[in-house]
Protein backbone atom coordinates (compact mmCIF):
# COMPACT_ATOMS: atom_id res chain seq x y z
CA UNK A 1 0.00 0.00 0.00
CA UNK A 2 1.10 3.70 -0.73
CA UNK A 3 3.05 4.71 2.62
CA UNK A 4 1.95 8.28 1.86
CA UNK A 5 -1.71 7.03 1.67
CA UNK A 6 -0.97 5.35 4.99
CA UNK A 7 -0.04 8.28 7.05
CA UNK A 8 -2.89 10.55 5.83
CA UNK A 9 -5.16 7.74 6.48
CA UNK A 10 -4.01 7.81 10.15
CA UNK A 11 -3.43 11.81 10.47
CA UNK A 12 -4.90 13.57 7.69
CA UNK A 13 -3.39 16.94 9.58
CA UNK A 14 0.62 15.36 8.61
CA UNK A 15 1.91 17.85 6.71
CA UNK A 16 4.05 16.73 3.40
CA UNK A 17 7.50 17.94 4.97
CA UNK A 18 6.48 15.17 8.04
CA UNK A 19 5.82 12.73 5.47
CA UNK A 20 8.88 13.22 4.22
CA UNK A 21 10.80 13.18 7.25
CA UNK A 22 8.77 9.95 8.25
CA UNK A 23 9.60 8.19 4.85
CA UNK A 24 12.97 9.34 3.52
CA UNK A 25 10.78 10.30 0.08
CA UNK A 26 11.61 14.52 -1.23
CA UNK A 27 9.19 17.18 0.10
CA UNK A 28 8.55 17.78 -3.48
CA UNK A 29 7.89 14.24 -4.15
CA UNK A 30 5.45 13.71 -1.44
CA UNK A 31 3.87 17.35 -2.46
CA UNK A 32 3.56 15.70 -6.44
CA UNK A 33 2.14 12.33 -4.83
CA UNK A 34 -0.56 13.94 -2.57
CA UNK A 35 -1.42 16.55 -5.96
CA UNK A 36 -2.17 13.27 -8.43
CA UNK A 37 -3.35 11.03 -6.11
CA UNK A 38 -6.03 14.03 -5.11
CA UNK A 39 -6.30 14.63 -8.82
CA UNK A 40 -7.37 11.35 -9.32
CA UNK A 41 -9.83 11.45 -6.94
CA UNK A 42 -8.07 8.86 -5.14
CA UNK A 43 -7.94 11.18 -1.77
CA UNK A 44 -11.25 12.37 -2.07
CA UNK A 45 -11.18 14.86 1.32
CA UNK A 46 -10.24 15.63 4.22
CA UNK A 47 -12.35 16.23 7.33
CA UNK A 48 -12.58 15.50 11.49
CA UNK A 49 -13.72 12.69 12.92
CA UNK A 50 -16.33 13.88 15.20
CA UNK A 51 -17.42 11.50 18.13
CA UNK A 52 -21.56 12.51 18.15
CA UNK A 53 -21.62 10.25 20.76
CA UNK A 54 -20.42 12.69 23.04
CA UNK A 55 -20.55 16.16 21.21
CA UNK A 56 -23.78 16.64 22.50
CA UNK A 57 -24.63 19.68 19.76
CA UNK A 58 -27.91 19.36 18.54
CA UNK A 59 -28.63 15.98 20.84
CA UNK A 60 -26.73 14.98 17.68
CA UNK A 61 -29.56 13.09 16.18
CA UNK A 62 -30.89 9.59 15.22
CA UNK A 63 -29.26 7.32 12.62
CA UNK A 64 -30.72 4.20 11.01
CA UNK A 65 -30.02 1.60 8.62
CA UNK A 66 -33.03 0.56 6.42
CA UNK A 67 -32.42 -1.99 4.20
CA UNK A 68 -33.77 -1.59 0.84
CA UNK A 69 -35.34 -4.27 -1.69
CA UNK A 70 -35.64 -3.24 -4.86
CA UNK A 71 -36.14 -4.66 -8.65
CA UNK A 72 -33.46 -4.25 -11.06
CA UNK A 73 -34.25 -2.48 -13.96
CA UNK A 74 -33.26 -3.70 -17.50
CA UNK A 75 -29.87 -2.69 -18.50
CA UNK A 76 -29.31 -0.37 -15.10
CA UNK A 77 -29.47 -3.26 -12.79
CA UNK A 78 -29.41 -1.55 -9.16
CA UNK A 79 -27.25 1.94 -10.25
CA UNK A 80 -29.99 3.81 -11.41
CA UNK A 81 -32.09 3.24 -8.19
CA UNK A 82 -29.29 3.38 -5.67
CA UNK A 83 -28.15 6.89 -7.22
CA UNK A 84 -31.45 8.06 -6.72
CA UNK A 85 -31.39 7.21 -3.03
CA UNK A 86 -27.65 8.32 -2.34
CA UNK A 87 -28.43 11.67 -3.54
CA UNK A 88 -30.76 12.63 -0.64
CA UNK A 89 -28.76 14.36 1.64
CA UNK A 90 -30.69 12.57 4.69
CA UNK A 91 -28.37 9.06 3.43
CA UNK A 92 -24.92 9.37 4.56
CA UNK A 93 -24.07 5.61 3.71
CA UNK A 94 -25.80 3.39 0.73
CA UNK A 95 -23.72 0.25 -0.18
CA UNK A 96 -25.19 -2.31 -2.61
CA UNK A 97 -25.44 -6.40 -0.23
CA UNK A 98 -25.52 -9.71 -0.99
CA UNK A 99 -27.92 -11.19 0.75
CA UNK A 100 -31.89 -11.17 1.73
CA UNK A 101 -31.96 -7.21 0.76
CA UNK A 102 -29.94 -5.26 -2.08
CA UNK A 103 -29.17 -1.79 -0.50
CA UNK A 104 -27.94 -0.96 3.04
CA UNK A 105 -29.06 2.81 3.19
CA UNK A 106 -27.56 4.76 6.47
CA UNK A 107 -29.81 7.98 6.91
CA UNK A 108 -28.94 10.55 9.49
CA UNK A 109 -31.70 12.87 10.64
CA UNK A 110 -32.88 15.20 13.34
CA UNK A 111 -35.62 12.87 15.33
CA UNK A 112 -37.06 9.79 14.79
CA UNK A 113 -40.37 11.39 12.95
CA UNK A 114 -37.56 12.90 10.46
CA UNK A 115 -36.46 9.91 9.52
CA UNK A 116 -39.65 7.79 9.67
CA UNK A 117 -40.98 10.80 7.17
CA UNK A 118 -37.87 10.58 4.78
CA UNK A 119 -38.50 6.58 4.55
CA UNK A 120 -42.66 6.43 4.23
CA UNK A 121 -42.49 9.83 1.80
CA UNK A 122 -39.24 9.34 -0.33
CA UNK A 123 -37.66 5.75 -0.33
CA UNK A 124 -41.31 3.62 0.04
CA UNK A 125 -42.86 5.14 -3.14
CA UNK A 126 -40.02 5.51 -5.35
CA UNK A 127 -40.47 3.06 -8.04
CA UNK A 128 -38.48 0.02 -7.88
CA UNK A 129 -38.46 -0.39 -4.27
CA UNK A 130 -39.78 -3.38 -2.79
CA UNK A 131 -39.81 -3.09 0.65
CA UNK A 132 -37.83 -1.52 3.15
CA UNK A 133 -37.09 -2.45 6.74
CA UNK A 134 -35.91 0.46 9.69
CA UNK A 135 -33.57 -0.23 12.29
CA UNK A 136 -32.64 2.86 14.35
CA UNK A 137 -29.24 2.81 15.53
CA UNK A 138 -29.09 2.80 19.67
CA UNK A 139 -25.36 3.78 20.33
CA UNK A 140 -22.20 3.43 17.86
CA UNK A 141 -19.38 2.39 20.01
CA UNK A 142 -16.65 1.99 16.87
CA UNK A 143 -16.67 3.68 13.54
CA UNK A 144 -14.21 2.94 10.38
CA UNK A 145 -11.83 2.01 12.97
CA UNK A 146 -12.30 4.46 15.72
CA UNK A 147 -13.39 3.79 19.08
CA UNK A 148 -15.77 6.26 20.18
CA UNK A 149 -14.77 6.39 23.54
CA UNK A 150 -12.59 9.64 25.22
CA UNK A 151 -8.94 8.84 24.45
CA UNK A 152 -7.70 7.25 27.68
CA UNK A 153 -4.34 8.63 29.44
CA UNK A 154 -1.91 6.54 29.20
CA UNK A 155 -1.29 3.70 31.78
CA UNK A 156 2.79 3.93 31.73
CA UNK A 157 4.95 5.35 33.88
CA UNK A 158 6.44 8.28 33.00
CA UNK A 159 10.17 7.10 32.90
CA UNK A 160 11.43 3.55 32.75
CA UNK A 161 14.97 2.20 31.65
CA UNK B 1 17.43 -5.22 59.82
CA UNK B 2 21.18 -5.88 58.62
CA UNK B 3 21.56 -6.02 54.93
CA UNK B 4 23.87 -8.47 53.01
CA UNK B 5 27.20 -6.81 52.35
CA UNK B 6 26.64 -7.97 48.99
CA UNK B 7 23.59 -6.08 48.46
CA UNK B 8 24.77 -3.28 50.27
CA UNK B 9 27.77 -2.96 48.16
CA UNK B 10 25.91 -2.43 45.21
CA UNK B 11 25.25 1.25 44.99
CA UNK B 12 21.79 2.93 44.45
CA UNK B 13 21.33 4.42 40.36
CA UNK B 14 23.06 7.75 40.85
CA UNK B 15 19.80 9.22 38.81
CA UNK B 16 16.94 8.26 41.06
CA UNK B 17 16.40 11.93 41.97
CA UNK B 18 15.97 13.06 38.36
CA UNK B 19 13.38 9.99 37.95
CA UNK B 20 11.87 11.13 40.72
CA UNK B 21 11.28 14.80 39.83
CA UNK B 22 9.72 13.41 36.23
CA UNK B 23 7.56 11.19 38.14
CA UNK B 24 5.82 14.16 40.19
CA UNK B 25 5.52 16.61 37.93
CA UNK B 26 2.75 17.10 35.85
CA UNK B 27 1.83 17.52 31.76
CA UNK B 28 5.27 16.34 30.82
CA UNK B 29 6.02 14.59 27.40
CA UNK B 30 8.09 11.53 28.23
CA UNK B 31 10.55 10.50 25.82
CA UNK B 32 11.91 8.53 28.67
CA UNK B 33 9.83 5.36 28.62
CA UNK B 34 11.80 1.80 27.82
CA UNK B 35 8.29 -0.07 26.72
CA UNK B 36 6.15 0.65 23.82
CA UNK B 37 3.27 2.90 24.09
CA UNK B 38 0.97 0.42 22.08
CA UNK B 39 -1.67 -1.61 24.58
CA UNK B 40 -1.07 -5.43 24.01
CA UNK B 41 -2.74 -6.62 20.99
CA UNK B 42 -6.41 -7.01 21.78
CA UNK B 43 -6.63 -10.92 20.61
CA UNK B 44 -4.06 -12.05 22.98
CA UNK B 45 -5.99 -9.86 25.64
CA UNK B 46 -8.53 -11.73 24.98
CA UNK B 47 -7.23 -14.98 24.89
CA UNK B 48 -5.73 -14.33 28.68
CA UNK B 49 -9.19 -13.58 29.54
CA UNK B 50 -10.77 -16.40 28.09
CA UNK B 51 -8.47 -18.69 29.84
CA UNK B 52 -9.07 -17.62 33.37
CA UNK B 53 -12.76 -18.02 32.35
CA UNK B 54 -12.08 -21.33 31.49
CA UNK B 55 -10.12 -21.60 34.58
CA UNK B 56 -6.53 -22.11 33.75
CA UNK B 57 -5.23 -21.17 37.30
CA UNK B 58 -2.53 -23.64 38.18
CA UNK B 59 1.04 -23.80 37.91
CA UNK B 60 2.47 -25.20 34.60
CA UNK B 61 6.06 -27.40 34.15
CA UNK B 62 8.93 -25.75 35.65
CA UNK B 63 10.02 -24.57 32.11
CA UNK B 64 6.93 -23.60 30.78
CA UNK B 65 3.93 -25.35 28.93
CA UNK B 66 5.16 -27.65 26.76
CA UNK B 67 2.57 -26.12 23.88
CA UNK B 68 4.12 -22.78 24.37
CA UNK B 69 7.61 -23.90 24.05
CA UNK B 70 6.66 -25.58 21.33
CA UNK B 71 5.45 -22.57 19.70
CA UNK B 72 8.49 -20.78 20.73
CA UNK B 73 11.15 -23.21 18.86
CA UNK B 74 8.86 -23.03 15.60
CA UNK B 75 8.62 -19.21 15.63
CA UNK B 76 12.62 -19.27 15.72
CA UNK B 77 12.82 -21.68 13.56
CA UNK B 78 10.59 -19.52 10.80
CA UNK B 79 11.48 -16.41 11.39
CA UNK B 80 15.02 -16.98 11.65
CA UNK B 81 16.08 -20.34 11.18
CA UNK B 82 16.87 -21.62 14.49
CA UNK B 83 17.06 -25.08 15.90
CA UNK B 84 16.04 -25.34 19.25
CA UNK B 85 14.44 -28.42 21.07
CA UNK B 86 11.45 -27.66 22.92
CA UNK B 87 11.92 -30.04 25.30
CA UNK B 88 14.95 -29.57 26.39
CA UNK B 89 16.58 -26.42 25.07
CA UNK B 90 14.08 -24.05 25.86
CA UNK B 91 12.62 -22.62 28.95
CA UNK B 92 10.56 -19.79 29.47
CA UNK B 93 11.19 -17.29 32.09
CA UNK B 94 9.83 -14.22 33.92
CA UNK B 95 11.06 -11.57 31.21
CA UNK B 96 14.58 -11.50 29.80
CA UNK B 97 15.28 -10.28 33.55
CA UNK B 98 15.13 -13.50 35.25
CA UNK B 99 16.64 -15.05 32.07
CA UNK B 100 19.51 -12.89 32.71
CA UNK B 101 19.75 -13.64 36.43
CA UNK B 102 19.63 -17.16 35.63
CA UNK B 103 21.72 -17.33 32.77
CA UNK B 104 24.32 -15.67 35.00
CA UNK B 105 23.74 -17.63 37.98
CA UNK B 106 24.02 -20.85 35.84
CA UNK B 107 27.36 -20.05 34.59
CA UNK B 108 29.61 -17.64 37.05
CA UNK B 109 31.50 -18.75 39.71
CA UNK B 110 32.66 -16.40 42.32
CA UNK B 111 34.99 -13.58 40.84
CA UNK B 112 34.40 -14.97 37.67
CA UNK B 113 34.37 -11.85 35.42
CA UNK B 114 31.72 -10.86 33.23
CA UNK B 115 32.07 -8.58 29.79
CA UNK B 116 29.96 -6.05 29.57
CA UNK B 117 29.38 -3.09 26.59
CA UNK B 118 28.75 0.30 28.12
CA UNK B 119 26.55 1.81 27.52
CA UNK B 120 24.49 -0.71 28.65
CA UNK B 121 21.03 -1.48 30.20
CA UNK B 122 20.98 -0.94 33.93
CA UNK B 123 20.39 -4.76 35.28
CA UNK B 124 23.77 -6.72 33.67
CA UNK B 125 26.21 -5.57 36.18
CA UNK B 126 24.25 -5.63 39.25
CA UNK B 127 23.23 -8.83 38.55
CA UNK B 128 26.12 -9.98 37.34
CA UNK B 129 27.59 -8.55 40.93
CA UNK B 130 24.57 -10.28 42.78
CA UNK B 131 25.25 -14.01 41.16
CA UNK B 132 29.20 -13.70 42.94
CA UNK B 133 30.45 -12.06 39.47
CA UNK B 134 32.65 -9.30 38.75
CA UNK B 135 30.99 -7.33 35.59
CA UNK B 136 33.90 -5.85 33.69
CA UNK B 137 32.51 -2.96 31.48
CA UNK B 138 33.69 -2.75 28.08
CA UNK B 139 33.44 0.90 26.75
CA UNK B 140 32.60 1.61 23.24
CA UNK B 141 33.30 4.41 20.98
CA UNK B 142 30.25 6.90 19.40
CA UNK B 143 32.46 6.71 16.59
CA UNK B 144 31.88 3.07 16.14
CA UNK B 145 28.10 3.87 16.65
CA UNK B 146 28.97 2.75 20.34
CA UNK B 147 29.70 -1.09 19.30
CA UNK B 148 31.28 -3.46 20.82
CA UNK B 149 34.25 -4.50 18.82
CA UNK B 150 36.70 -7.57 18.65
CA UNK B 151 39.68 -5.44 19.87
CA UNK B 152 37.89 -4.51 22.60
CA UNK B 153 36.46 -7.96 23.88
CA UNK B 154 40.44 -8.93 24.01
CA UNK B 155 41.59 -5.83 25.33
CA UNK B 156 39.27 -6.99 28.51
CA UNK B 157 39.78 -10.42 28.71
CA UNK B 158 41.54 -12.12 30.82
CA UNK B 159 42.18 -15.49 32.59
CA UNK B 160 39.36 -14.95 34.79
CA UNK B 161 37.03 -13.98 32.49
CA UNK B 162 34.03 -16.38 31.70
CA UNK B 163 31.31 -14.56 29.80
CA UNK B 164 30.52 -11.37 27.29
CA UNK B 165 26.98 -10.01 27.89
CA UNK B 166 25.73 -8.64 24.57
CA UNK B 167 22.33 -6.85 23.80
CA UNK B 168 21.62 -6.16 20.29
CA UNK B 169 19.37 -4.08 19.03
CA UNK B 170 20.43 -2.22 21.96
CA UNK B 171 18.79 0.06 24.79
CA UNK B 172 19.67 2.74 24.96
CA UNK B 173 21.19 3.55 21.69
CA UNK B 174 19.59 1.54 19.29
CA UNK B 175 22.35 0.28 17.26
CA UNK B 176 22.32 -3.04 16.18
CA UNK B 177 25.44 -5.58 14.36
CA UNK B 178 25.50 -6.56 10.56
CA UNK B 179 26.22 -10.09 10.28
CA UNK B 180 29.91 -9.20 9.51
CA UNK B 181 30.49 -7.56 12.88
CA UNK B 182 28.84 -10.76 14.71
CA UNK B 183 30.77 -13.00 13.03
CA UNK B 184 34.01 -11.02 13.86
CA UNK B 185 32.90 -11.05 17.42
CA UNK B 186 32.09 -15.08 17.32
CA UNK B 187 35.52 -15.69 16.06
CA UNK B 188 37.06 -13.60 19.58
CA UNK B 189 34.06 -15.39 21.67
CA UNK B 190 35.60 -18.62 20.22
CA UNK B 191 39.51 -18.09 20.79
CA UNK B 192 38.65 -16.92 24.20
CA UNK B 193 36.65 -19.11 25.21
CA UNK B 194 33.76 -17.28 26.55
CA UNK B 195 30.21 -18.26 26.50
CA UNK B 196 27.81 -15.29 24.75
CA UNK B 197 24.38 -14.38 26.68
CA UNK B 198 22.91 -12.63 23.89
CA UNK B 199 20.08 -10.44 24.64
CA UNK B 200 17.92 -10.26 21.67
CA UNK B 201 14.67 -8.72 22.94
CA UNK B 202 14.72 -6.17 20.40
CA UNK B 203 15.69 -8.66 17.61
CA UNK B 204 11.62 -8.03 16.24
CA UNK B 205 12.31 -4.05 15.86
CA UNK B 206 15.22 -4.04 13.44
CA UNK B 207 14.63 -1.68 10.60
CA UNK B 208 18.00 -1.92 8.25
CA UNK B 209 18.95 -5.30 7.81
CA UNK B 210 18.05 -8.91 8.72
CA UNK B 211 18.49 -9.58 12.19
CA UNK B 212 20.93 -12.41 13.01
CA UNK B 213 20.39 -14.46 16.36
CA UNK B 214 24.24 -14.76 17.68
CA UNK B 215 23.24 -18.79 17.65
CA UNK B 216 23.33 -19.10 14.00
CA UNK B 217 26.68 -18.11 13.88
CA UNK B 218 28.94 -21.18 12.96
CA UNK B 219 30.03 -22.62 16.27
CA UNK B 220 27.92 -20.85 18.19
CA UNK B 221 25.04 -22.32 19.04
CA UNK B 222 26.84 -24.23 21.62
CA UNK B 223 28.39 -21.18 23.20
CA UNK B 224 25.44 -19.18 23.52
CA UNK B 225 22.21 -18.58 25.95
CA UNK B 226 19.87 -16.82 23.68
CA UNK B 227 17.36 -14.62 25.05
CA UNK B 228 14.20 -12.86 24.24
CA UNK B 229 10.49 -12.11 24.87
CA UNK B 230 7.50 -10.85 24.38
CA UNK B 231 7.81 -7.27 26.07
CA UNK B 232 8.73 -5.10 22.93
CA UNK B 233 7.88 -6.67 19.95
CA UNK B 234 4.21 -7.71 20.99
CA UNK B 235 4.04 -4.84 23.60
CA UNK B 236 3.45 -7.02 26.24
CA UNK B 237 5.89 -5.63 29.31
CA UNK B 238 3.36 -5.62 32.13
CA UNK B 239 3.15 -9.57 31.39
CA UNK B 240 6.88 -10.35 32.22
CA UNK B 241 7.50 -13.37 29.98
CA UNK B 242 10.31 -14.19 28.39
CA UNK B 243 12.36 -17.24 27.24
CA UNK B 244 16.13 -18.50 27.12
CA UNK B 245 17.48 -20.69 24.74
CA UNK B 246 20.45 -22.64 24.55
CA UNK B 247 22.55 -26.39 25.39
CA UNK B 248 20.66 -28.39 26.98
CA UNK B 249 23.07 -28.87 29.95
CA UNK B 250 22.92 -24.73 30.51
CA UNK B 251 18.98 -24.65 30.09
CA UNK B 252 18.92 -27.88 32.79
CA UNK B 253 21.06 -25.51 35.46
CA UNK B 254 18.82 -22.96 34.76
CA UNK B 255 16.03 -24.92 35.13
CA UNK B 256 16.96 -25.83 38.56
CA UNK B 257 17.23 -22.31 39.47
CA UNK B 258 14.29 -21.46 38.19
CA UNK B 259 12.10 -23.98 40.24
CA UNK B 260 13.27 -23.49 43.14
CA UNK B 261 13.28 -19.27 43.17
CA UNK B 262 10.25 -18.91 40.55
CA UNK B 263 8.14 -22.32 40.02
CA UNK B 264 6.84 -20.96 36.46
CA UNK B 265 5.47 -18.32 35.14
CA UNK B 266 2.06 -17.09 35.42
CA UNK B 267 -0.09 -19.80 33.46
CA UNK B 268 -2.19 -16.30 32.47
CA UNK B 269 0.99 -14.99 30.91
CA UNK B 270 1.56 -18.28 29.08
CA UNK B 271 -1.41 -18.76 27.40
CA UNK B 272 -1.25 -15.23 26.50
CA UNK B 273 2.25 -15.69 24.69
CA UNK B 274 0.56 -18.67 22.82
CA UNK B 275 -1.89 -16.31 21.25
CA UNK B 276 1.03 -13.98 20.56
CA UNK B 277 3.07 -16.50 18.29
CA UNK B 278 -0.13 -17.71 16.83
CA UNK B 279 -1.49 -15.00 15.82
CA UNK B 280 0.30 -11.93 16.67
CA UNK B 281 2.54 -11.45 13.33
CA UNK B 282 0.34 -8.85 11.68
CA UNK B 283 0.41 -6.75 14.74
CA UNK B 284 4.11 -7.02 15.31
CA UNK B 285 4.60 -5.88 11.48
CA UNK B 286 2.09 -3.01 11.60
CA UNK B 287 4.06 -1.71 15.29
CA UNK B 288 7.32 -1.79 13.62
CA UNK B 289 6.26 0.45 10.28
CA UNK B 290 4.87 2.96 13.24
CA UNK B 291 8.25 2.54 14.83
CA UNK B 292 10.50 3.25 11.77
CA UNK B 293 8.23 6.55 10.88
CA UNK B 294 8.77 7.29 13.90
CA UNK B 295 12.43 7.28 13.92
CA UNK B 296 12.86 8.36 10.50
CA UNK B 297 11.13 11.78 11.85
CA UNK B 298 12.58 11.91 15.51
CA UNK B 299 16.63 11.21 13.95
CA UNK B 300 15.77 14.06 11.18
CA UNK B 301 14.57 16.47 13.53
CA UNK B 302 17.10 15.90 16.25
CA UNK B 303 20.01 16.61 13.73
CA UNK B 304 18.45 19.58 12.76
CA UNK B 305 18.25 21.03 15.86
CA UNK B 306 21.87 20.27 16.55
CA UNK B 307 21.63 17.13 18.53
CA UNK B 308 24.07 14.99 16.49
CA UNK B 309 22.43 12.10 15.91
CA UNK B 310 23.64 8.39 14.34
CA UNK B 311 20.67 6.73 12.86
CA UNK B 312 20.23 3.50 15.26
CA UNK B 313 18.99 0.66 13.37
CA UNK B 314 16.68 -1.08 15.91
CA UNK B 315 14.72 -0.64 18.82
CA UNK B 316 13.00 2.15 19.29
CA UNK B 317 15.77 4.31 21.05
CA UNK B 318 17.93 7.38 19.48
CA UNK B 319 21.15 8.36 21.36
CA UNK B 320 21.90 11.74 20.90
CA UNK B 321 25.10 13.97 21.66
CA UNK B 322 23.99 17.15 23.75
CA UNK B 323 27.90 18.09 23.57
CA UNK B 324 27.48 20.82 22.07
CA UNK B 325 25.62 22.64 24.82
CA UNK B 326 28.05 22.41 27.34
CA UNK B 327 25.75 20.33 29.68
CA UNK B 328 26.34 17.31 31.44
CA UNK B 329 23.67 14.64 30.29
CA UNK B 330 21.90 14.86 33.63
CA UNK B 331 21.92 18.92 33.94
CA UNK B 332 20.56 19.02 30.11
CA UNK B 333 17.79 16.72 31.52
CA UNK B 334 17.25 18.44 34.43
CA UNK B 335 17.03 21.89 32.49
CA UNK B 336 15.06 20.34 29.81
CA UNK B 337 12.38 18.73 31.87
CA UNK B 338 11.75 22.32 34.30
CA UNK B 339 12.33 24.43 31.04
CA UNK B 340 9.90 22.71 28.48
CA UNK B 341 8.85 19.75 30.47
CA UNK B 342 10.52 17.32 28.16
CA UNK B 343 11.82 13.91 30.20
CA UNK B 344 14.49 11.96 28.93
CA UNK B 345 17.32 9.94 29.90
CA UNK B 346 20.80 11.33 30.89
CA UNK B 347 23.33 8.87 29.12
CA UNK B 348 24.90 8.53 32.13
CA UNK B 349 21.85 5.80 33.56
CA UNK B 350 23.48 3.30 31.24
CA UNK B 351 27.60 4.17 32.58
CA UNK B 352 29.81 6.63 32.40
CA UNK B 353 30.93 6.35 28.96
CA UNK B 354 27.05 7.74 28.72
CA UNK B 355 28.05 11.06 29.48
CA UNK B 356 27.31 13.68 26.72
CA UNK B 357 24.65 11.55 25.16
CA UNK B 358 20.39 11.38 26.29
CA UNK B 359 18.02 8.48 24.99
CA UNK B 360 15.61 9.24 23.77
CA UNK B 361 12.31 6.75 23.23
CA UNK B 362 10.16 7.38 20.43
CA UNK B 363 7.85 4.90 22.06
CA UNK B 364 5.29 7.70 21.57
CA UNK B 365 2.36 9.19 19.17
CA UNK B 366 3.47 11.18 16.93
CA UNK B 367 1.94 14.25 18.00
CA UNK B 368 3.67 14.30 21.36
CA UNK B 369 6.43 13.21 19.31
CA UNK B 370 6.18 16.40 16.82
CA UNK B 371 5.29 19.03 20.23
CA UNK B 372 8.66 17.50 22.34
CA UNK B 373 10.40 18.15 18.87
CA UNK B 374 9.49 21.87 18.81
CA UNK B 375 10.00 22.75 22.78
CA UNK B 376 13.76 21.09 22.06
CA UNK B 377 14.62 22.96 20.06
CA UNK B 378 13.57 26.38 21.91
CA UNK B 379 15.62 24.68 24.75
CA UNK B 380 18.21 24.61 22.53
CA UNK B 381 18.40 27.59 21.14
CA UNK B 382 18.99 28.92 24.50
CA UNK B 383 22.73 26.79 24.59
CA UNK B 384 23.76 26.11 21.09
CA UNK B 385 24.85 29.31 19.08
Amino acid sequence: MNEILEILEKDARTTPEEIARMTGIAPAAVRKEIKKLEKDGVILKYKAIVNKEISREDDSGVRALIEVRITPQKNLGFEHVAERIYQFPEVTSCYLMSGAYDLLVVVEGKSIHTVSNFVAEKLSPMENVRGTVTHFILKKYKEDGDILKQPERSKRPAITL
Amino acid sequence: MKISKLVQDIPPSGIRVFFELVLGMKDVISLGVGEPDFVTPWNIREKAIFSLEEGYTSYTSNKGMIELRREISRYLKNKYGMDYDPEEEILVTVGVSEGFDLAIRAITDRGDKVLIQEPTYVSYGPVATICGGRPVPVKTEPQNGFKITPGGIIGACDKKTKAIVLNYPNNPTGNSYSKKELKAIAAVVAKKNLTMVSDEIYCDLTYDFDHTPFPTLPGMKQRTIYLNGFSKAFAMTGWRIGYACGPKDVIAAMTKVHQYTMMCVPITSQMAAIEALKNGERSVAEMKREYKRRREFVISRLNEIGLCCHKPEGAFYAFPSIKKTGLSSLEFSSRLLKQEKVAVVPGTAFGASGEGYVRISYATGFDKLKEAMVRMERFLKSYIT
